[in-house]
Order: C-alpha cells, then structure tokens, then sequence
C-alpha cells in the first residue's frame, strides 16, 4: 500500500469506495455486538455462500446501531444507498433461521418481512422506515453516524464517509494554533464527565515547554452501566484515531496511547486492527501527509481498576505503577507521562472533532444550547424499555430521553428515578425530569452529566440499596491512598448495610450527611471526593425510604430482603404459571391455571419470580 | 525454561515501549491462566526491577490472578444495570449450585467463580460471562441451564 500524501489519494479511495457501493452490489448491515449478533453475521454469509451470490451480496459486520432492546439487528438499506440508511428499513429480533429469507425476499428482491418491522407499543403498528421509529426520530446522530452502518475493520469505509480529511485539513492548511482556536470556538466540553473545555486544556498543553508531550485516550470507561465509548471504538474506531491526531497536532504530540479497558476484547482487537491500517495508510507514523508532522499511537490495556478512568492514575497505569491518583496541580497537562505534558481525552470528545475540523465551530454551536454545544451519547439501560446507546442534542430534557426515546419504564412498571453519572453521579426523582440536560443544570438538580451512563430505577428497586450498592463499589475499587475514601467509605458502606437489614438506629441519615461531606471535602481524588453523592442524592430525594426502612423496619419497594416476604397477590394473580418455571428452588407452588402461592420456607428471595410476573402480583 | 523463553519473547515484541511490565503481565496471564510464582523472579532479573515492586502491581489490579482458575471462568457482571435487574439472585443460584463462593474454584477444577464490575452488555442485563461466551438476560433459574453446557 502506497502511503497517502494528498487530498487526491485520499478522495481517490472515497470515489473509488463509493462507486463500488453504488455499482449495484448490495451491502446488508448486521449488528455484530448484538448477543447473538455474529452468529447471525456468520449464517447470513452462509446463505449468501449458498446461494451463490458473493458477488452481489456483501454482509458487512458492523458496532452497536443503538436499539440493543431489539437485536439482532439488520439493516436493510435504502435505494439512495448507505449514506441515507436513516431510510431504509429496520429488522429486530433477528434469528439465524431468518437469515435466508431475508436475503431472498428483501435484499434479492423488494419485499418488506412484515413480523421483522419493529412493532410501535403504544399503537401496535409495524413501522417499516428506520427514521419513523420513535427510538430513532428523536435522535441526532452526529458522533454515531457511521457506528452499526460501515464495517469498523475496513479504513476505507471510514475513508469513503470523508474520514481523515479533517486530519488531512489541519496538517496541510491550519497552525495549531488555529485549529486550538477553532475547536475553543466550538466550545466542546470534555465529554468524559468533568466537562472541561477541549479547547483550553490543547491550549494549556500546548503552552507548556518541552519537546516531548503526550496525547492519550481515555478509553477506560469504568462505570458501571455505562457503554458508550465501547460502542464507539468498536462500531467506528478510526474516528477517535482522527480525533487524536487532531489532538496530537495542536498540543505537539508526537506519540499516544490509547488506555482502553482489558474487559473490552472487541474493542481492543478493533482499536489494534484501525491502528495497523492507518500505518500502511501513512496515517499514523512518519511525516503523515508528506509534512513534518509525525504521530504514531500504541495500544495499553487497563487491568482491572476503576480508579484508572482519573487521569493521574491512569499515568501511573501507563507507567507500570499502582494506579493511584496523585494531588494536582501539577496537572498532566503541564507534568503527566513520564514527566512530560500529557493531553487526555475521553474517546466521545475525540470522536467529536473530525466533524468540527470539517464543519466549523460555527456550525457546531448551532446545535445543543448556551455553553453546552453539540450532541451528547447516552447509554439507556436499567428497568426502561428501549435499552440502547442513544444521541441526543444537549439541552434536551430527561423525560425525551427517558420516555419519548427509551419508552418508559418496562414491563408497565411506573418510573421511580434516574440515576445519571455512575458512582460519581445521583439519582433524579420525576418532578425533575423536565431539566434540560446540560453539565451545569444536571449539577444543580443534583446529580452529574458523568460519562453518559443513564440507568432507569422502577418502583421495584430500593434507593437505600441502590445507595448501598454504589457505595459499596466505590469502597472496592478505593485504592487506598487517602484515608477519607478508604476507611470514610467503609464506614458509609457499614451504615447502609445496617439500614437495609432493618438495624437502622436513630440519627443513621444524620452521620451518614456528616461522613459524606466530610469524605467529599477531603479526599484526594475524584473517585472519593465523588462517591458520596449516590448516598446525599437519594437521601435528598427519597428520604422517607431510609426513614421507612430504620423506623418502620419497612423497605417500601420490597426489596431488601431482611425486610421482605414474598406473597401472591391473588387479586393480580391472572394464573398464567410464568412464575412457576422462574423460580430456582421451587418455591412457587401450583400450576398453570391455577393462582400460585409461595413457599416462604424454600423462597431464597432471589426475585427471579417477580421479575417473571407480568401483572405484578407478587409483592 | 519455558517460562524464561516466553517472557524474553514477549519482552522483544514489546519493542522500545519503555513501559512494559503490566502488557508483560497481561501475556504471562494469557498464556498461563495465572502468573506462576516463578515467573515473578524471571521478570524482575529481565526488566530491572525488584519482585516486590512487581507483587505491588500484581496485587493493584484485580486483573492478575496469584494461583490458578478452573477450567472455566464464571464472570457474574455485578454492574448497575445487571443489578437492577436481579443479577444478586443469578449469582446466589450460581453459587449455591456450585457450592463456592467469589473467588473461589470447585473441587473438580471446573469452574472459578467471580464477580466483575460492568463488562459493557447492559443492554442485555444481567449478563454472565463463561470463559468469552456472553449470556444474557440471564435470571436465577437459567443459570443451571448454562452451566450445563461446560463440561
């Protein structure tokens, strides 16, 4: 391969891509991240083996297309071709034993597979154009416009959507300075929770001295609910490649790394595949672009700790070091790996700016709203129906997110709360789902923008035990550098676990606020200056739930087991036995046909039962 | 000798990276399953440094595992959104099942069982990952089901 020194070479391979994908060969997008999505990857090459027809039938594995409710996903593209797939049509639920027929009937030929078309809940209508559907409409897709669509193993998909020529626009036409300025203008902030501005930080990184710096993603998404940056590397990896190398360019980097968590395998073999190609490429390495310009990146993977997603730690991970944050400033920006100024960036972030390069700041400030610019990626999971990754302009509200986009809670439960940022984050009762979603409104409300992770909570979870669980995870994953945050959260921990096991005592919420704030005042990091906000947030905002549970000995959603038994609501009872299969120690005693009930002497409240029930009867 | 070799191997691959002990520890695992005690030693004399300072990392994060797993690793993700959706009483029943606990490896060598933090599959909560297969929307009941398959 010929390395790529001009705008020519660079167009030559869009063109030559792109009249391949008009020539009439048709491209079948599949979710390969889907459970149960290479599998039916594999099975619809298969068929397209069988039948002969590799030459006109191309199956192109492909990231997360955001509707992960109802995957295994295949995209049927529409006549304008691959650019507009907004258009064409949308299979759910796919199964291996649907694959020949769709390659006969809707890819060979025009029919439409009626009982595949996503079916609309509320009107029972199938709907058969992607951007029809409700999960879709509402989105603005900007930093996942190409993610489920292009196959992430082939530079020149990326290529022949107009990749690398933002790369290509800095290092031929602007200075640093000027693309530092452009992206200042954008406003971006930085998209990995903390929200500062992209801009300032190449600014700062720029004007520290010395030859050598640095120019790191941040992949080590540790929230736990979260999976954005994991849909983005694996569904389009050589945009975070191009967001760096823009990076590298203004700060003066010559070399980076990108710290991605060892849990994410696809991602990591993904991320490995696009750097290898961009080297041949001549997009990565020696004087990219023919100019003096040179940046090459290296892959570290994390080892298992979340206290890895702050930055000094995340150096010291790099450095063969336990990864422990250090007090700043200094800030890595002026003394970061290996003593050298280090610019990090989260994955969403770099994503982000090949669109800025290429569209202006101009036009980027024209979406979202004052001092929150742009787009923002939102993983919806928890008890809310459409499961997915999601993008939506900033300034929209929660309740769009959560129930024009995610549908509601699921299985007609009524929503109780969102908790928005992981463990650093806090928890949103409904009068507040009218917020505009912004770093500075969510902080006001009380929680955090964090990562992106938006987990849904129904009336069936306890907040003291979601407050107990994050708390618990923070105390695990406290590296044990500061007192505050080790023994602080030990003590926090010990406190919650008391109060859901029905030994609450008087005064409990009180030293609980006192510890909180005093852990949040003192820790040296992040990770413990943040990890009490799961504990106020509920507090502030269920605080009957933690007095029920310590003056009453009550958990009011039923669900901290100490305090439960579990028993049929014979009224709700509709005698289906969906129940009865559920339970792992047969403790559901009768028959389909029969109303149950429930052997509270083999009953290991492990819920399976409830989470089984479709009418709610078992409380 | 075989240990010596590899670890030589691998730390040419590793080129002029000038970090290389945890990528070198991430491939010792891969290989071995664990980090033999003998490699620690082989380690230090090649990268200059002491065992101590080596058993600091190892012990850090909770990827590397000091003694060897079962024939197969159970990974109940333990994330939010699992939890929510009941991934305590998938563990409970896998573990009962079993008849170990987090960390601990069955008789027969089997099966090791562990819970992680989210592995990023929220959508299909709760998840339980057995060696690199991912199972999801799993509940309590299923859990014998899927053992079942690795024998």
């Amino acid at each position: 391969m010929n390395k790529i020194t001009s705008i020519e070479q660079l167009e030559k391979i869009q063109q030559e891509k792109q009249a391949l994908w008009s020539s009439g060969i048709k491209l079948v997008p599949v979710c390969g991240v889907c459970i149960g999505g290479q599998k039916l990857a594999q099975a619809m090459r298969d068929e397209v083996t069988r039948q002969n027809i590799a030459d006109k039938v191309q199956i192109v594995e492909t990231g997360c297309q955001g509707f992960c409710k109802m995957g295994p996903l295949v995209n049927i593209l529409p006549p304008e071709g691959i650019s507009q797939w907004q258009n064409g049509t949308l299979y759910t639920k796919v199964k291996v034993e649907d694959a020949a027929e769709i390659i006969s009937k809707s890819v060979m030929g025009p029919e439409v597979i009626e009982r595949l078309l996503y079916k609309n809940a509320k009107t029972n209508q199938r709907i058969p154009v992607i951007k029809d559907i409700p999960f879709y409409s509402k989105q603005s897709k900007y930093v996942l416009e190409r993610c489920g669509v292009i196959n992430p193993d082939d530079i020149t998909d990326y290529i022949a959507w107009g990749g690398y020529q933002a790369a290509h626009k800095i290092i031929k036409t602007m200075t640093p300075e000027t693309v530092i300025g452009e992206v200042t203008q954008s406003g971006i902030r930085g998209r990995g929770g903390a929200g500062f501005p992209t801009g300032i930080k190449w600014k700062f990184c720029r004007q520290s001295p010395g030859p050598d710096k640095f120019m790191i993603c941040n992949a080590d998404e540790g929230d736990p609910g979260a999976f954005m940056d994991r849909a983005v590397l694996e569904g389009d990896p050589h945009s975070v490649l191009e967001g760096m190398i823009i990076g590298a360019y203004a700060i003066g980097a010559n070399y980076g790394y990108v710290y991605v968590r060892a849990e994410y395998p696809l991602a990591v073999k993904r991320v490995r595949q696009a750097i290898k190609q961009a080297k041949e490429y001549g997009l990565l390495g020696n004087n990219i672009f023919g100019s003096d310009f040179s940046f090459d990146i290296g892959i570290k993977m994390g080892a298992g700790a979340f206290v890895c997603g702050e930055e000094t730690a995340l150096i010291s991970s790099i450095e063969d070091r336990r990864g422990m944050p250090r007090p700043r400033p200094p800030f890595p920006v002026a003394v970061g790996l290996r003593g050298k100024p280090t610019c990090i960036n989260n994955v969403e972030t770099l994503a982000n700016l090949a669109n800025i390069i290429n569209k202006g700041a101009k036009w980027y400030t024209g979406i979202g709203t004052e001092k929150n610019y742009g787009t923002k990626v939102f993983s919806l999971a928890g008890a809310v129906r459409n499961v997915g990754l999601v993008e939506v302009p900033l300034g929209a509200t929660l309740q769009e997110l959560i129930f024009d986009i995610g549908g509601g809670a699921e299985k007609g439960r009524k929503f109780k709360a969102v908790q928005l940022g992981g463990p650093s984050g806090g928890c949103l009762p409904e009068k507040l789902l009218d917020i505009k979603i912004g770093y500075d409104s969510l902080i006001q409300a009380g929680a955090i923008m964090g990562s992106g992770g938006v987990i849904v909570i129904d009336n069936k979870s306890c907040m003291v035990e979601v407050a107990r669980y994050f708390t618990s995870f923070c105390q695990k994953e406290s590296c044990g550098k500061c007192t505050p945050c080790r023994i602080g959260l030990m003590r926090m921990k010990e406190l919650l676990e008391r109060i859901t096991s029905g030994e609450g005592q008087k005064g409990d919420i009180e030293l609980l606020i006192e510890l909180a704030n005093s852990i949040k005042d003192t820790s040296l990091c992040g990770l413990g200056q943040t990890a009490p906000n799961p504990v106020l947030s509920t507090i502030r905002q269920f605080r009957h739930e933690y007095e029920a549970h310590i003056r009453e000995k009550e958990c009011p959603a039923h669900y901290c087991k100490p305090l439960v038994k579990f028993m049929v609501d014979t009224d709700k009872c509709k005698a289906c036995g969906q129940c009865i299969p559920a339970c792992p120690v047969e403790a559901v005693k009768g028959k389909k046909g029969e109303k149950v009930t429930i052997d509270v002497t083999l009953c290991t409240k492990c819920r399976s039962c409830i989470e089984a029930c479709p009418f709610d009867a078992i409380v | 000798m075989e240990y010596k070799s590899f670890i030589s191997d691998t730390i040419a691959q590793l080129g002029e990276e000038p970090n290389k002990l945890i990528p070198l520890l991430q491939q010792v695992q891969e290989k071995y399953g664990f980090i033999p005690e003998e490699t620690v030693d082989i380690i230090a004399q090649n990268l200059n440094l002491s065992a101590n300072r080596i058993y600091g990392v190892m012990t850090f994060y909770a990827q590397f595992k000091l003694k060897p797993c079962g024939k197969h690793l159970i990974r109940v993700c333990e994330g939010t959104a699992c939890h929510i959706k009941g991934a305590e009483g998938v563990y409970e029943s896998i573990s009962g099942k079993l008849g170990i606990h987090e960390g601990e490896t069955t008789a027969d060598d089997n099966f090791t069982l562990e819970r992680v933090p989210c592995v990023g599959c929220c959508h299909s909560a709760p998840i339980v990952v057995v060696d690199s297969d991912y199972h999801g929307n799993t509940s309590a009941n299923m859990a014998k089901g899927i053992l079942e398959n690795y024998k």
